[in-house]
């Protein structure tokens, strides 16, 4: 298959311009007669759906939550990138750009790269004019921070709830949109299939979470927004429902997924602290402005770590990366955390975390101030462990939280399936191998706000004449009589495991292997373990309940089931990139002092993976990177 | 540590619901509530029981959709927090624990401890936006909005829907959750435009759903786990007699 990106001719900056300048459009006359389905609420999802129905096409909004307002994107604490340059410091959207190509490794697209850069501007105004409570200067203007892997500060927030104020804005405007009946709404609605018809996607088979019943849903085109896929790790950041399935689904009806194994682990979340745990809780990578990361220089050590010296301190960040120091990018923050923690220098009972101290902030800025800035945070640190962290270090751990991967997209959103989009986390552009900190929730606000309302309409002006979808279509009755069949297989199981069981072991497996460092001997093992463990799941899960009611076991083995498919497809990419690249880093290819080797002669594309139905390996298609602009350089941060 | 537990069971909007009691031991005081509902549950599917369903997601007290009533109150003991975030170590080792849904007319219980909030989201498609289109904004430095003002207007605009001021109102209503939209958008300049229509369509509809009136108990604000304060309330009240009075 050839992947076209479809990038617009033209310079870096104009090739956005140009892309709308001859976009085609279409006449508010008939709008009317277009339907588009929208899976998922959050920035990506109440964005688009909302600004379609201002445009007035007919939309469907779908999500598995019982309110839009819940989305995951409402979790997002740190703030969102935009090159305003209002604080002077040489920032601009060019600069804008390189940081977030060489943050990601340049595994990215550089015209995607540029227009999410440039776009960042827009959505800070459309943002405030909707009333996002931004945080502000004494003088009335907006606030910024800095944030990991850059040198300028160019983060926008609204205390540590960013994501949540940002997503009420999209979400209002999405209500607004409800209330006037552009848009309809399906809360506690699960996408479990897509349905395509001659080659096109045309609709979409949900099932209502609160009695059961399976629905079909037609339109002219489908966009999934329904974020990312790191609960595959079951410890991560994520929310309980967060899933693969949607893009899952839609993969196995011949969208291609990208690059499924760059998986962002995080530095600073919550260590585990038992087998029963649910989720690892994220702390602000804000806190890294501030907050110093260190280890003991004892292995084992056990005295409390207010009372080990600063000599006896080892500021690995500081230490290994002089210039970014505790700023390092993600990916570099969490690799260094768990050399020390396997080198054994690991804290806390189970030795699984390392320090982020405030103590020396405390010192030169007061409590006051420290308060002001994270005072959320904290409260929550000690809601959650019971200590005080502006007595005590904080005692952090690296876990799963966002997935580079996803559905591959060209230029317009539009994955490789006719009619079918993919915004925000969903899809895998923008962020290559590594993902710049507060650069998702502006790439999921401006594939809704900006780019998919121009690239949709563009796709729409073919269907103009093509009048209702009818989902009385055989292809709707077969995708429905599939998912009803695949339901009722997990219910009639009836094992003696729950599916949590499955999820933690196949967690575990994925954080083992395929985590922050990997090697092909383990991947092929995981490989084996996975298919192992699928087998397993097909013989002894248990779900009880029926189908035909509320059944929460029933929507997590679904997604369980998946993620059997998914993990297995993230090892195979894993084990095809013979080379390390943001937080892909195989363990075969560093370098003498531990840095990941990129090799850019032979990798410089982005895998793109055919299902290849229930039995074979999947098939890769390859996407070659071209730099037009910036040519790769080594990533230094040192 | 060991916790008896009894647990609101009802199957359905229109069954008639009742208590049931389960113990579980050997819990580990650093578990989360629903971590240790995870744990019940555990054990009833491997027991061949029906798990109990509960509302949760985001499990860090920002999505507001958990919330239980806890020993009778909303989010259980601790101030400001939801129930995703409180541990077992809250709780004495042997204590009997109710829970049941947040319960109130405006949200009938779907099944066991789910139950249905939708008024909320009617109440906000009613009016509770700024009405600008997406796509074109003036720069956003081109309205400077004081630090003062925009702290205040972020006390309203945390609140993250989740029902418990309803729960816990003897009344059910639903005033402080809609006055902290309501101020959250009139104390900004961008809010101001259509600060008439909206606090009039949003009372309305909150009027129309099931939800009580407001008689001041003030019992909303202590178990908000935001803190959101009444204050909100006596603004709301102000803003729309204030419109009654200037609407055109
Ligand atoms: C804890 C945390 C903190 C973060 N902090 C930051 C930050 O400070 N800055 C930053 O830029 N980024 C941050 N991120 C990343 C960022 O929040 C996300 O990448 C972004 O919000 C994703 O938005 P989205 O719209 O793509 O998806 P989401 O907000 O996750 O929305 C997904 C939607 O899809 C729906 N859905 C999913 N599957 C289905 C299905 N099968 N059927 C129906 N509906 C479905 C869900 O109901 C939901 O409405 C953070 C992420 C986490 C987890
Ligand atoms: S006002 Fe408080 S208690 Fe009521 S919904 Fe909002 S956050 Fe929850
Ligand atoms: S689960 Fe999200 S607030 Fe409790």
């Amino acid at each position: 298959m050839k992947l076209d990106a479809k990038i617009p001719a033209g310079s870096l900056e104009h090739k956005w311009d140009n892309f709308k300048k001859k976009a085609k459009l279409v006449n508010p006359a008939n709008r009317k007669k277009l339907d588009v389905i929208v899976v998922g609420t959050g920035l990506a999802g109440s964005s688009i759906a909302a600004s379609l129905g201002e445009m007035g096409y007919n939309v469907k909004s779908f999500c598995f939550q019982d309110s839009p307002r819940r989305a995951h994107s409402v979790a997002a604490q740190g703030g969102v990138n935009a090159a305003k340059n209002y604080k002077n410091d040489g920032d601009s959207v060019y600069r804008m750009f390189v940081d977030t190509l060489k943050g990601g490794d340049f595994r990215a697209r550089e015209a995607n790269v540029y227009r999410m850069a440039e776009c960042s501007l827009n959505l800070i105004d459309q943002a405030v004019a909707q009333g996002v409570p931004f945080g502000r200067e004494y003088g009335g203007y907006l606030n910024n921070r800095s944030f990991g892997g850059v040198q300028v500060s160019r983060t926008f927030y609204a205390r540590g709830q960013t994501g949540q104020q940002l997503l009420l804005g999209a979400y209002q405007a999405l209500m607004r949109q409800v209330g006037k009946g552009a848009v309809q709404l399906f809360a506690r609605h699960e996408m479990l299939d897509l349905v395509v018809i001659d080659g096109k996607a045309r609709g979409i088979i949900v099932r209502n979470l609160d009695n059961g019943e399976i629905e079909r849903h037609a339109a002219h085109a489908v966009v999934l927004a329904t974020g990312g896929y790191g609960k595959i790790y079951y410890l991560s950041t994520l929310a309980m429902g967060c899933n693969g399935s949607a893009i899952w689904r839609a993969h196995k009806k011949g969208a291609l997924m990208a690059s499924p194994s760059w998986i962002q682990i995080h530095p600073t979340s919550l260590p585990q602290s038992g087998d029963y745990q649910s989720k690892l809780t994220l702390m602000s990578e804000s806190l890294r402005n501030d907050g110093r990361i260190w280890v003991p220089t004892k292995a084992d050590e056990t005295r409390e770590a207010n009372t080990i010296p600063e000599d006896e301190r080892d500021y690995y960040l500081e230490r290994r990366y002089p210039a970014f120091g505790n700023l390092a990018p993600r990916d570099i923050s969490s690799r260094a955390a768990k050399e020390r923690i396997d080198a054994g220098f690991g804290i806390g009972p189970l030795k699984n975390a390392v320090y982020l101290d405030f103590a020396k902030a405390i010192k030169e800025q007061g409590h006051d101030k420290i308060k002001e800035k994270y005072g959320n945070l904290f409260d929550m640190y000690r809601k959650i462990t019971g200590v005080d962290a502006y007595k005590e270090p904080m005692m952090i751990s690296p876990s799963a939280h966002f997935s580079m991967g996803g559905l591959w997209v060209d230029y317009e959103l539009m994955t490789t399936l006719p009619g079918l989009f993919a915004l925000g986390e969903a899809n895998f552009a923008d962020h290559g191998a590594n993902r710049l900190g507060a650069n998702s929730l502006l790439q999921a606000s401006v594939d809704g706000y900006f780019i998919a309302p121009y690239t949709i309409a563009n796709y729409l002006s073919g269907d103009i004449h093509t009048g209702k979808i009818s989902t009385d279509h055989p292809e709707f009755a077969r995708a429905h009589e599939a998912v009803e069949g695949s339901l009722q297989q997990l219910i009639g199981i009836n094992g003696s495991k729950t599916v949590d069981y499955y999820h933690k072991t196949l967690g575990k497996i994925l954080y083992d292997y395929c985590g922050l460092a990997r090697h092909a001997a383990g991947l092929e093992l995981a490989i084996q373990e996975i298919r192992k463990l699928r087998e397993d799941f097909y013989k002894n899960v248990k779900v009880p309940g029926n189908l035909s009611s509320m059944n929460s076991e029933l929507e997590k083995a679904g997604r369980v089931a998946d993620y059997l498919e998914i993990g297995e497809l993230m090892c195979f990419d894993a084990l095809t990139r013979n080379e390390s690249c943001g937080a892909h880093f195989r363990e075969e290819y560093q370098t003498e002092d531990g840095e990941a080797l990129r090799n850019d002669s032979e990798y410089q594309f982005i895998s793109a993976w055919e299902w290849p139905g229930m039995q074979g390996e999947p098939i890769l298609h390859k996407e070659e990177l071209t730099f037009e602009v910036l040519q790769p350089i080594v990533r230094s941060y040192k | 540590m060991k916790l008896n537990l009894k647990v609101w069971r009802q199957k359905d909007r229109n069954s008639q619901g009742q208590l049931v009691d389960y113990t579980l031991d050997h819990l580990n005081p650093h578990m989360s509530f629903l971590e240790m509902m995870d744990t019940l549950n555990e054990t009833l599917i491997l027991n061949g029981e029906e798990p109990v369903e509960f509302d949760h997601d985001c499990r860090e007290g920002i999505c507001g959709q958990c919330g239980m009533m806890i020993n009778g109150i909303a989010h259980g003991p601790l101030e400001n927090t939801t129930t995703c975030q409180l541990h077992l170590r809250s709780f004495q080792d042997n204590e009997t624990i109710f829970i049941e849904p947040f319960r109130s007319a405006a949200f009938p219980v779907k099944r066991d401890l789910r139950v249905d909030r939708s008024a909320f989201d009617r109440i906000i498609s009613s009016g509770g936006f700024v009405s600008t289109n997406t796509g074109q904004a003036p720069d956003a430095h081109s309205l400077p909005i004081s630090h003062q003002l925009t702290e205040e207007a972020f006390d309203a605009a945390a609140c993250i829907g989740c029902g418990a001021c309803v729960a816990t109102c003897k009344n059910g209503s639903a005033a402080l959750f809609t006055s902290a939209k309501i101020n959250h958008l009139v104390l900004l300049p961008q809010g101001k435009e259509e600060r008439q229509e909206r606090v009039i369509n949003m009372v309305q509809q909150m009027d129309a759903e099931a939800f009580g009136h407001c008689s001041n108990t003030e019992a909303c604000e202590v178990e908000c786990p935001q803190g959101i304060s009444v204050l909100n309330i006596a603004r709301m009240n102000y803003e729309y007699n204030r419109a009654l009075i200037t609407r055109k």
